[in-house]
């Protein structure tokens, strides 16, 4: 565990009091749409690109992961049913609440990974129209990907995708603003929820992204961060027989483990891609397609007689 | 007690709308008179007052409005990337929504038809038009049409007047959407909401020119579509219309759409739920006046429940409540023009003539303005021109059928192909009904429904072209 | 009209599945789609006043709770037959409904006051016991004072398809009420499909039902504005068929004045103003007396009351 440096080892007692002291963030756990801490008590230090101590994040456990879980499978009723126009407009109410908050992110991504304000400034954009980009995926994915099969008979016959039900995400490590983005945005696009594990040594942005969640109409549930070591909950959730599909892309070397674990109660596994350990400027400039929105839909066929 | 239900009055507040008494024609982002200053004035069908005076496009302006798409095509809305394209459009959504009750106040006012309809019905399709298309502008290499789908250019479109917002989203949000830029007339008799909307695209900043709004009756729309400088002509509108503009296209290199009438076949088996099915007769021909392209017009019913599902028929409406469109209790509306009224009239004293029975439920229609009562002709065959020729009002005419096979004929005998329903509990009876249907839209045990996810548009000479949906896009791109 | 003519004369199981299935379906979609649009009708200021009165006269005032006194029923009837203490001008509720045991109390609490007594019976809610304890407990009811009796039907038994057997215990217990009015529990929120709900509502009513009743309360959902549609559907077919009217009570989930006027909307247009009386239509509720009141106060003077200016009972 990295050492929790304080600025008392670098400033000499009683000197640089300030007229105001700052409020600090307690950074929490977003399980269900509420703030929780970890269950056990622990957190870890979570430091800046230049190795300065930023805050204390919650170490999720095992338990915490379960409540993960569980609250992403009891939001999916609701959201795989709700119409694609509601999920788009929904999604939507994302980008538009972090527009608004534009200034703080990129203070964040500055601070957190020490981007230049330049650089800062495109990757929260791009977020932000990643974000756009989803919202006008949920009411298309359907006619791009399924359509009516004529096969040789009375039968009326249609194939249509659906969601694969309770998402597990290891975000990207690099990445953890617009990579993290790139990944959920699809999966909940398309009506699944999500379980994400963030980026572990850069968890911070993706709790105040939480924050936006928490206040755009997305239901609780839909998106549960935990923040904590991919060592640590990986193998469980890999395990978790009611998760239905994994994304591999952060987990690094255990991405092999992990997909055998899984292969016990048949989850779906997204392998980690070329972009699975790039920083944001590769994100940057990919463009999604329908990769990752395919990866976790089934698809239906239904069949019907045609006759008087 | 019976009196407390016939409901006080519940008006809509107009306080919502601030109307001007002029409104000028909208070109390269800002509102100009017209050239020549010819005005058009704009009633309202349900008291005959006057609401606003109309600037009229003439030649010249609409060589103005069509230069000034090219060049916002050229230099600005085709070269930018779909993601910004599409945000504008989101943005066009998110204010449509936020000033949806002044629309929707707006356009029962111009139009005629009730509050009930523009506010739960036509605002929230509009902007969902506008969303649905917004999100497909970035996404065009998905929509198979090819890797790199291209826009055409400039389109010339013009719309009717029974759904004015609504049809102006079908025509500007895929257009708009693709990277094309527009020049639109709204209807003779309905401009108002359009040139709100143009206000609409000034509060969303879009660049000047990408949207171009010019009133007009037939005479601007026909200079419009017979622009040279126009690579595509869509057009929402009579069957007639359709056929002059088919006609002046041909030898161009421009791309049409058309959307023209409808002798809408309704088929009721006799296993339908029958609650349900008279519900679905009823929103057929009675919504919006029956000024619908693809209303119900024609009840083709099994013969083994005809007279009990017209006994229900007539009872249901019976219970329509006809008169002000801002009365938040009226299901039926004013016709939209003194013309129209004259049309539906005529077209209903002529079925009668040839020996149908005629009936309406006992309804007191105001004095002033247009104004129909509810019809339901019976005892009709298929050579009565009611059942050939569009009405375009609310009057349903009722036929017969003993076995699918003749409902099936006498549904598709028509030169019309817009729409039909099909009532019935049995699946596969459905199915092979719709299949054999020559109709655009195919609504089973529903009808009148729309999503701008769903492509509409009709077979034979109820026009060619698709609009919403995937399939909508084509008639954008080439 | 030929779907509600009478069933054959050999009251069999197949019969009556015969009968049931002849009746046209229910398209869920299109119930509810009407549902929802009757729902948005606007009935404001004098209307809306009258409206109030008549949902305050068909009010069945109730408590069914294991916790009920003679204490609470007393203080229940008090409040029936004098809802608003401030206005004499307000109607008493249609009647007060309570367990068969409680029935004695709430018969002396409003004896002289025009506010019938309904009782439920027959194992209310779940309606799980012999037969002959379903009609001891309906003539208890009935020779303590209780005018109107409401009964559950046996969803089981419906649900397994024997439909004589459901038929049957309605006669039965019809037969054990005497002069009381009869309201027969379909409790659709366990019958759940609207096909299910429109064939036990024709059964109900062909088995002798003065009322047909959407629950008991102890189960979600209750009383839809789609189900009280397919159910209004059914006495409006039954009546133009027979001549005989029977009446419609929602229960159950209705707490709020515009709900209350929501369901008289759907009685208004399904079955027309004949069945706008208390003898016809009631409303099965606790809660929504108070907010009845507190509206009627509003529309007189033109504020909102707080809810302590109501009796909490």
């Amino acid at each position: 565990m990295a050492e929790r440096r304080t600025g008392a080892k670098k400033k000499q007692a009683g000197t640089d009091v300030p007229s105001r002291l700052a409020v600090r963030k307690t950074y929490k756990l977003y399980l269900g749409g509420a703030f929780p801490r970890s269950e056990s008590g622990r957190s870890y230090p979570v430091t800046s690109a230049d190795g300065d101590h930023l805050a204390n994040a919650s170490l999720a456990s095992r338990k915490d992961a379960r409540d993960a879980v569980v609250a992403a499978r009891k939001a999916f009723g609701d959201w795989s049913g709700r119409t694609a126009y509601n999920r788009g407009q929904i999604l939507y109410r994302v980008a538009e609440v972090l527009e608004g908050r534009r200034a703080q992110f990129v203070d964040q991504v500055m601070t957190f990974q020490g981007a230049t304000r330049a650089e800062a400034d495109r990757i929260v954009s791009a977020t932000i129209d990643d974000w756009v980009h989803h919202a006008g995926w949920t009411d298309k994915f359907a006619q791009v990907l399924g359509g009516v099969n004529p096969v040789a008979g009375p039968y009326y016959n249609h194939s249509a995708p659906e969601p694969t039900g309770v998402v597990v995400v290891f975000a990207p490590q690099n990445a953890p603003l617009l990579g993290l983005t790139s990944v959920v945005a699809p999966i909940i696009a398309t009506g699944n929820t999500a379980v994400v594990v963030a980026s572990e040594n850069a968890p911070l942005v993706a709790i105040d992204l939480a924050e936006v969640f928490a206040t755009s109409d997305l239901p609780g549930g839909v998106v549960n961060l935990l923040t904590g070591r991919v060592d640590e909950l990986g193998p469980h959730l890999a395990a978790h027989a009611d998760v239905d599909a994994l994304d591999l892309t952060g987990c690094g070397q255990r991405a092999v483990e992990f997909e055998k674990t899984a292969a016990a109660t048949l989850t779906r596994v997204l392998r980690p891609g070329p972009e699975a350990d790039a920083d944001e400027g590769v994100w940057l400039n990919s463009t999604p397609g329908t990769t990752r929105l395919a990866a976790f839909l089934e698809t239906k066929t239904v069949w019907h007689p045609i006759g008087m | 007690m019976a009196e407390i239900f016939e409901y006080a009055p519940a008006p809509e507040s107009r306080s919502v709308v601030t109307l001007r008494d002029t409104y000028d024609l909208f070109i390269d982002g800002a509102f100009t008179p017209a050239e020549d200053g010819t005005q058009l004035t704009t009633v309202n069908p349900a008291d005959e007052t006057e609401l606003a005076r109309v600037a009229v496009a003439g030649p010249v302006d609409i060589d103005r409005a069509v230069a000034a798409a090219r060049r916002a095509h050229e230099n600005v809305w085709g070269p930018m990337s779909g993601l910004e394209r599409g945000k504008y459009l989101f943005r066009i959504a998110r204010i449509i929504q936020e000033r949806s009750r002044e629309l929707a106040v707006l356009e029962s006012m111009d139009n005629g038809k009730p509050i009930k309809e523009t506010r739960d019905v036509d605002l929230p399709l509009v902007a969902a038009h506008f969303f649905y298309h917004a999100g497909w502008a970035d996404k065009l290499a998905h929509a198979g049409l090819g890797p790199d789908p291209r826009p055409l250019g400039v389109a010339a479109q013009v719309i009717p007047w029974n759904f004015p917002l609504l049809m102006l989203a079908w025509k500007i949000a895929p257009a708009l959407a693709t990277g094309n830029t527009v020049v639109l007339k709204p209807a003779e008799t309905t401009p108002l909401t359009a040139l709100v909307f143009a206000e609409i695209c000034q509060e969303a900043d879009l660049p000047a020119g990408v949207v171009n709004i010019l009133p007009g009756a037939g005479e601007t729309g026909r200079k419009l579509v017979e622009h040279p400088g126009t690579d595509k002509v869509a057009f929402t509108g009579s069957t007639e219309v359709g056929r002059q503009i088919a006609r002046a296209v041909a030898g161009t290199p421009k791309r049409l759409t058309l959307e023209l009438g409808g002798k809408g076949a309704n088929i009721v088996y006799d296993d339908a739920a029958i609650d349900q099915a008279v519900e679905g007769i009823v929103s057929g021909i009675f919504f919006n006046q029956g000024h619908v392209c693809c209303a119900g017009s024609r009840l083709l019913v099994q013969e083994s429940i005809a007279e009990e599902l017209l006994a229900r028929l007539k009872t249901r409406v019976t219970q329509l409540r006809v008169g002000d469109p801002l009365d938040k209790n009226t299901d039926l509306g004013a016709i939209n023009s003194a013309a129209q009224l004259e049309r539906i009239r005529e077209l209903t004293d002529s079925g009668e003539s040839e020996g149908a029975e005629r009936w309406s439920p006992a309804c007191d229609l105001p004095e002033n303005g247009y104004w129909f009562a509810p019809t339901v002709l019976t005892g009709i065959s298929q050579a009565h021109r009611v059942a050939r020729e569009e009405i375009f009002g609310p009057v349903l005419s009722v036929l017969t059928f003993r076995t699918p096979e003749e409902a099936v004929t006498k549904a598709n005998n028509t030169p019309y192909g817009l729409s039909a329903g099909v009532w019935t509990e049995k699946g596969s009876r459905m199915l092979w009904t719709a299949e054999r249907l020559r109709a655009g839209v195919v609504w089973s045990n529903t009808f009148n429904k729309f999503d701008p996810t769903s492509p509409f548009g009709g077979y034979k000479e109820s026009g060619y072209g698709r609009e919403g949906g995937r399939h909508g896009l084509e008639a954008y791109l080439g | 009209m030929p779907h509600t003519t009478t069933a054959p004369e050999a009251m069999t199981n197949r019969s009556l599945r015969a009968y049931l299935y002849g009746l046209p379906g229910v398209d869920e979609v299109g119930a509810a789609a009407r549902a929802k649009d009757l729902s948005t009708r606007s009935v404001k200021t004098t209307a809306k006043a009258t409206a109030i009165d008549l949902a305050i006269s068909m009010v069945d005032l109730t408590t069914l709770e294991g916790a009920d006194t003679p204490g609470k029923v007393r203080a229940l009837c008090t409040k029936a037959a004098h809802p608003d203490p401030a206005d004499r001008t307000v109607p008493t509720v249609g009647a007060v409904c309570v367990y068969p045991d409680m029935v004695a109390n709430a018969v002396t609490a409003l004896r002289g006051t025009g506010v019938e007594v309904a009782s439920v019976a027959t194992a209310f809610p779940s309606g799980r016991a012999p037969l002959e304890a379903k009609l001891v407990d309906t003539r208890h009811a009935v020779a303590e004072g209780a005018t109107e009796i409401d009964m559950v039907i046996d969803r089981g038994a419906f649900l397994a398809g024997d439909y004589l057997k459901v038929f049957e215990e309605i006669t039965a217990v019809k037969e054990a009420c005497g002069d009381a009015h009869l309201k027969v529990i379909l409790e659709t929120g366990e019958l759940v499909t609207y096909d299910n709900v429109r064939r036990a509502s024709h059964l109900a009513i062909r088995a002798g039902a003065d009322f047909i009743k959407t629950s008991t309360g102890k189960i979600a959902p209750a009383a839809t504005l789609p189900v009280v549609l397919v159910m209004l559907e059914a006495v409006r077919d039954h009546h133009a068929a027979t001549g005989r009217r029977v009446g419609v009570k929602p229960a159950g989930g209705i707490r709020t004045t515009k709900d209350a006027i929501r369901h008289l909307v759907l009685v208004n247009e399904t079955t027309g103003p004949a069945w706008l009386t208390p003898d016809l239509f009631r409303i099965g509720a606790s809660s929504l007396l108070n907010d009845l009141l507190m509206q009627r106060t509003k529309l007189t003077t033109g504020t909102y009351p707080g809810p302590d200016h109501y009796t909490q009972d």
